[in-house]
């Protein structure tokens, strides 16, 4: 319950913010998530998903530096 | 990218050597969220850090297991008043009260229904106007943003048969209540990457400064925990206590997210007890006065129960990392998760859960 879980944005509705939703697809589950917290997001973004509201989107620029280091870069 | 880049066996080897150069002396990491309790339990990180001389021990990550029995009771009392609908998260359904718990209360006849998200609470009040729906408000601050927007959505859709039992609570207060408590055995915490990407860092800077230890906003994958522990062993080596932020790609530093606005706008800190702890100051969290309308407690007649935990259960000291869950006397014995004595067997997220499922009680027993 407390976890949330990273997922693909595929598509947005285009209702008022309050009520605005996006499919998002977590590996293959679709799911309708609520995009109130996330204005910003564009398809093709990864969204974090709690309790069917994505409260912030991934930022890739991070995620490629620990990448980075991963790959010994660091 | 891989599928899951961060739950490569390499990378992960590659973090613990990371962490093995860095150490020259035993350290006590604790972390304060359920998911990464089993995160590190299924991936065995404990195991991995072990040789390194790294000790993890779990803090009150469980919101279902701070949950006061009372609440509980209440929840199950309103399932059984007639024309109320009680929606709550699966993983409170068999979570004891001082009696019996919810699902068996639903056996009984009480109308409970099991929801993913309070926004389905929500469209259930909108297409069944003859019934109260009431949700169940358990979590941290990660759950909170989602029922704050259900109340704002109720709202705007004008919905009068829609409230909140909240049992909402806050990371950051019971964290320093543990840091306040004599000889506990933390030197260093990885902060909750969730609750830490809708609140920010900036609550745990007063923890950093009064207690001076290390603080490091620390993922859910096993890279990124590993990636926390590291940042935290360099801390603690170098004599330093810090804030730092080892979960960039969630978690960023600077100003209020919407999530946090949103939060912030329907909810109020106050103080409640939880399950096992008692009473911490602004630990919970509680409706707004302007918002008093969708409050269960006030809508209904509720009785204020007592809190009632089976007496050989010794999930206080699980919840605060005094007691690893193979050490009560009770786990995998008369305590399992299809008869538990206490929620941390029950719910996904609880410590005594992770022990079970990923360390074969024979094995320790």
């Amino acid at each position: 319950m407390c976890l949330a879980i990273p997922g693909r944005l595929l598509s947005r509705s285009d209702e008022e913010p309050l009520f605005r939703t996006g499919r998002v697809d977590f590996g293959g589950v679709v799911k309708a998530v609520s995009l109130a917290c996330v204005p910003e997001a564009e398809v093709g973004d990864t969204v974090l998903v709690h309790a069917g509201l994505a409260i912030t989107r991934l930022d890739p620029e991070a995620a490629r530096k620990l990448d980075g280091w991963l790959a010994g870069e660091a | 990218m891989a599928s899951h880049p961060y739950r490569d066996r390499d990378a992960m080897r590659r973090c613990v050597e990371a962490i093995a150069r860095r150490v020259s002396q035993p350290w006590t990491l604790m972390e304060v969220c359920g998911g990464q309790t089993h995160a590190i339990l299924r991936h065995g990180l404990d195991r991995l850090l072990a040789p390194a001389g790294i000790a993890l021990i779990h803090g009150p990550g469980c919101p279902v297991c701070v949950t006061p029995t009372a609440r509980i009771d209440q929840a199950i009392a309103l399932a059984r008043t007639p024309g109320v609908i009680l929606c709550s998260f699966g993983d409170m359904l068999r979570v004891p009260g001082s009696g019996e718990d919810l699902s068996t209360a639903r056996a009984r006849g009480a109308r409970v229904q099991v929801v993913y998200s309070p926004l389905d609470a929500v469209r259930l009040a909108q297409r069944q106007p003859q019934d109260q729906v009431v949700f169940f408000a358990v979590g941290f601050e990660t759950t909170a943003p989602a029922t704050a927007l259900a109340v704002l959505q109720a709202q705007a859709l004008g919905l009068a048969n829609f409230s909140l039992l909240v049992a909402h609570v806050r990371v950051p207060p019971a964290v320093a209540a543990l840091l306040a408590t004599p000889n506990h055995r933390i030197q260093a915490l990885l902060a909750a990457g969730h609750v830490c990407a809708v609140m920010g860092l900036a609550e745990y800077a007063p923890l950093v400064r009064r207690f001076r230890l290390p603080v490091v906003a620390t993922g859910f994958e096993p890279v990124d925990i590993l990636q926390g522990v590291l940042r935290a062993v360099d801390q603690l080596e170098g004599g330093q206590a810090r804030l730092e932020n080892a979960y960039a790609r969630a978690v960023t530093d600077g100003g209020k997210g919407n999530a946090q606005r949103l939060l912030e706008t329907v909810f109020e800190p106050a103080t409640r007890p939880w399950r096992g702890l008692g009473e911490i100051p602004n630990g919970a969290l509680s409706l707004r006065p302007a918002w008093q309308a969708f409050d269960a407690e006030a809508r209904f007649p509720l009785d204020q129960m007592p809190e009632s935990s089976h007496p050989d259960c010794q999930a206080a000291a699980v919840l605060t990392g005094r007691l690893t869950p193979t050490e009560c006397p009770a786990f995998g014995r008369r305590c399992r998760p299809e008869h538990p004595l206490g929620a941390p067997m029950v719910s996904a997220e609880g410590a005594c859960a992770a022990y079970f499922h990923y360390r074969a009680p024979m094995e320790e027993g």
